[in-house]
């Protein structure tokens, strides 16, 4: 039997057969024979490694691990003799990380631990076999033939993992909930409705590495004594919905969703349902509602879903990046887990940058990690080096933090005490051309438009606020709004029901706390400090600078500019309807903003 | 794509393959109404009737279920929908100025249709491309980095 020191494994899908796969093999052959390393080195055929548009014909080298790209008929002699005979990685045809281009993930950052994000852009979704290369559903082997369910649950227990949608509940407590729960029936559930605007890890997660949570999903179901799953994925999300389709199915096909998976006994299946847009069913109790073919309405709780959840059985509902955190944690086991992070917060969290920012797009950071690190180191800083402002954190139902905050550590418990919500790890960062009246009222929209209506102080209470903060944003504002605003937002956060309602005052509250004055320079003042509210803003050409060019007033959609060729040009207010397509134009900056 | 509205007998006939495709039961009421918006363009009266008798659902309830959700349509909608992101993302990334420029040259407020029947312009909750903000969904292409001046040359793309 013939050992070999080294493995070639050349891609042969049909992309790279096109571009000459088998005869770049012949020429591999035939060189290793001309060196004599023939008994030494064998050269396989296997699927696609990489992107054949990016990479051309290229194979991989074991057991370094080396990804030789774009390589041709000639480079071969040179490759064999570098990294065969003189033992060197031959550099020149070595995929260089620029190269792949992805405007919302970076190759890793300083200060990233890629967890859930490992494999993400780094293998082929579509083919359940990148995944088992990458110790894929090894995890789960474990579970079922040498863990029990009260074992694994303690090893999620001691890993400390806790829910990453937002609220943070303890992943392990709520399978242990479940596991003793009574019911005919009880269902694992994956909620896949990322709503919360500037989020999109899940997304990604799922378009890129959806057997994670696969894996995840059917570890706890052995753990709870589940046999049937669902995903809820947002109708927005429709690649994800496909990726995750396909990836059900090949799981399926190798026996690891289904009847006696891995011939353990053990069965359990897995269903996509799609949402239909509205954001409220990322609510636990209003996802199953939309599940079961109802108004995705919230109810009160308890029972809870543990107790009585979907069709009134026992059901478990954690966040994609839960479930895609558990197949790592069984692997490399709890301690692992639980050596990252900071306090009572353990393991990585995905973090997802907008706004004004440099590097917009995803990062995973141990927690502990502050906010300044996040924005500055690995985000880049502000974009045009402007002035930071605020960066809102953790979605919709979050506060606004000024920059006192920045040496905040990131973990639940220090963003609730600062008035915001670690959520689902949304961050947008706001510079110094922002209003924050504007910003709450914008949020508001948001809220208003998605509350479901149920109940009285969320419904009508957000309706409120927002007619109050859009007054005030056009420049009839009372002093006496502010103490009503305050009441409000707290009456509405006493007393709704679910957390789109107790979270919806977040960002009014917290932008009364940190910016008064700019409310009241809305109200007292009746201007807007950022330039932003256009009630309270006037375009004003200035004498001196101005050319007289025209362009300003040939470009205005309602010709509210007037002016002689060569004479200071002169902007109606009254017409004016403050799009600042003039100020953008003008090629000398003549033009201010009031 | 431009949905074709299909009228009436059409309709019930929809309705009938997609209740035998996917069943009867409660659960599969999102998913049959997603489909109904998808070929007929919107849940017509018709639709919710024939709906109602095949699963023996009160039509009430599937009217209050339609109305629900952002993605499902009781009005009839033009041949194009453009679909325009506002949440706050794209709107601090000058989603403002895109979403004025829009409105002007459509001559269309949110939720409006055209005279033609050519475009239904409305805004749609975050669509999770953040990263490449300002978004616009038309029909089923998406546009990102968006920027005023491109908005003419875009629309210019659709009969």
């Amino acid at each position: 039997m013939t050992y070999y020191r080294s493995h070639i494994l050349v891609s042969v899908d049909p992309q790279s057969i096109a571009k000459g796969a088998y005869e770049i093999m012949d020429a591999l052959q035939d060189e290793l024979v001309k060196q004599g390393l023939i008994d030494e080195v064998q050269v396989l055929e296997t699927s696609r490694i990489g992107d054949p548009e990016l990479v051309g014909t290229d194979l991989m080298v074991y057991p370094e691990s080396v990804h030789y790209v774009n390589l041709t008929l000639e480079d071969i002699p040179l490759l064999v003799e570098e990294h065969f005979l003189k033992g060197r990685v031959a550099q020149q045809f070595v995929l260089e990380e620029e190269e792949f281009v992805d405007e919302e993930m970076s190759a890793p950052q300083k200060k990233e631990i890629r967890v859930v994000l490992k494999n993400v852009g780094e293998i082929d979704t579509f083919n359940i076999e990148d995944y088992i290369a990458r110790d894929g559903y090894m995890a789960l082997g474990k579970v079922l033939t040498e863990m029990t369910p009260e074992e694994t649950i303690q090893t999620v227990l001691d890993s400390g993992l806790r829910g990453r949608g937002g609220a943070g509940f303890p992943t392990g407590l709520k399978w242990k909930f479940i596991r003793n729960a009574e019911g005919n029936q009880k269902f694992m559930i994956c909620n896949a409705d990322e709503g919360d605007p500037g989020a999109f890890a899940n997304r990604r997660v799922l378009e890129g590495d959806p057997h994670s949570v696969i894996e995840g999903m059917i570890i706890g179901a052995y753990a709870a004594g589940s046999s049937q799953g669902y995903v809820y994925c947002r109708a927005e999300y429709p690649i994800a919905v496909r990726t995750l389709n396909t990836a059900i199915e090949q799981a399926r096909n190798f026996g690891l969703l289904g009847e006696d998976i891995l011939g353990s006994g053990f069965s359990f299946d897995l269903e996509v349902r799609m949402g239909a847009g509205a954001f409220v069913c990322g609510e636990e109790t209003a996802l199953m509602a939309s599940i079961e073919g109802k108004r995705g309405e919230p109810r009160p709780r308890p029972p809870f879903p543990a107790q009585k959840g979907l069709w009134e059985e026992p059901s478990n509902i954690n966040n994609v990046e839960t479930y895609s955190n558990i197949p790592q944690i069984i692997r490399n086991g709890a301690e692992w887990f639980a050596s990252m992070g900071y306090k009572k917060s353990t393991g990585t969290k995905t973090f997802s940058m907008a706004g004004d920012v440099k590097n917009t797009g995803l990062i995973e950071v141990p927690f502990g990690i502050t906010l300044r690190e996040i924005i500055y180191d690995v985000g880049g800083g502000i974009k045009d080096d402007k002035k930071f402002k605020a960066v809102q954190t953790g979605g919709p139902m979050g506060g606004c933090l000024p920059e006192a905050y920045l040496d905040l550590p990131m973990d639940y418990e220090a963003l609730a005490e600062a008035g915001s919500i670690l959520g689902s790890g949304g961050l947008v960062v706001m510079d110094e051309g922002t209003c924050m009246v504007d910003i709450a009222r914008f949020f508001m929209e948001f809220t208003q438009e998605e509350s479901c209506g149920k109940c009285t102080p969320c419904r009508i209470g957000t309706r409120r606020i927002l007619e109050i903060l859009t007054r005030i944003c056009n420049g009839k504002g009372k002093p006496e709004d502010i103490p009503l605003l305050r009441h409000l937002c707290e009456q509405i956060n006493e007393n709704s029901l679910c957390g789109l309602g107790k979270g919806a005052p977040n960002p009014v509250k917290s932008t009364l706390e940190h910016f008064l004055n700019e409310y009241e320079a809305h109200i007292y003042d009746k201007t807007c400090p950022a330039k932003v509210c256009r009630a309270l803003i006037r375009f004003e050409i200035i004498d001196g600078i101005c050319t007289g060019c025209t362009l300003c007033a040939r470009n205005c959609p309602v010709d509210a500019i007037s002016g002689e060729r060569r004479k200071t040009h002169i902007i109606d207010p009254d017409i004016c309807i403050k799009c600042g397509i003039c100020e953008q134009l003008c090629p000398y900056d003549a033009i201010e903003i009031k | 794509m431009a949905t074709e509205v299909k009228v009436g007998q059409d309709e019930r006939k929809i309705v009938q393959e997609l209740v035998q495709n996917h069943g009867n039961k409660k659960a599969e009421l999102i998913p049959i109404l997603q489909e109904i918006n998808r070929e007929v363009g919107y849940i017509s009266d018709e639709a919710i009737k024939e709906l109602s008798e095949k699963m023996s659902i009160p039509s009430s309830h599937i009217y209050s279920v339609a109305t629900f959700y952002r993605m499902l349509s009781t009005e009839p909608r033009g041949r194009h929908v453009i679909q325009f992101c506002e949440s706050a993302p794209c709107h601090v990334a000058g989603g403002r100025q895109v979403w004025q420029t829009l409105k002007r040259e459509l001559g269309l407020l949110n939720g409006e249709t055209s005279q033609d029947n050519k475009w239904t312009l409305i805004t749609t909750s975050c669509l999770g491309v953040c990263g490449v903000g300002p978004v616009m969904i038309i029909d089923e292409d998406i546009y990102g980095n968006v920027t005023p001046d491109q908005v003419p040359g875009i629309l210019e793309n659709y009969e």
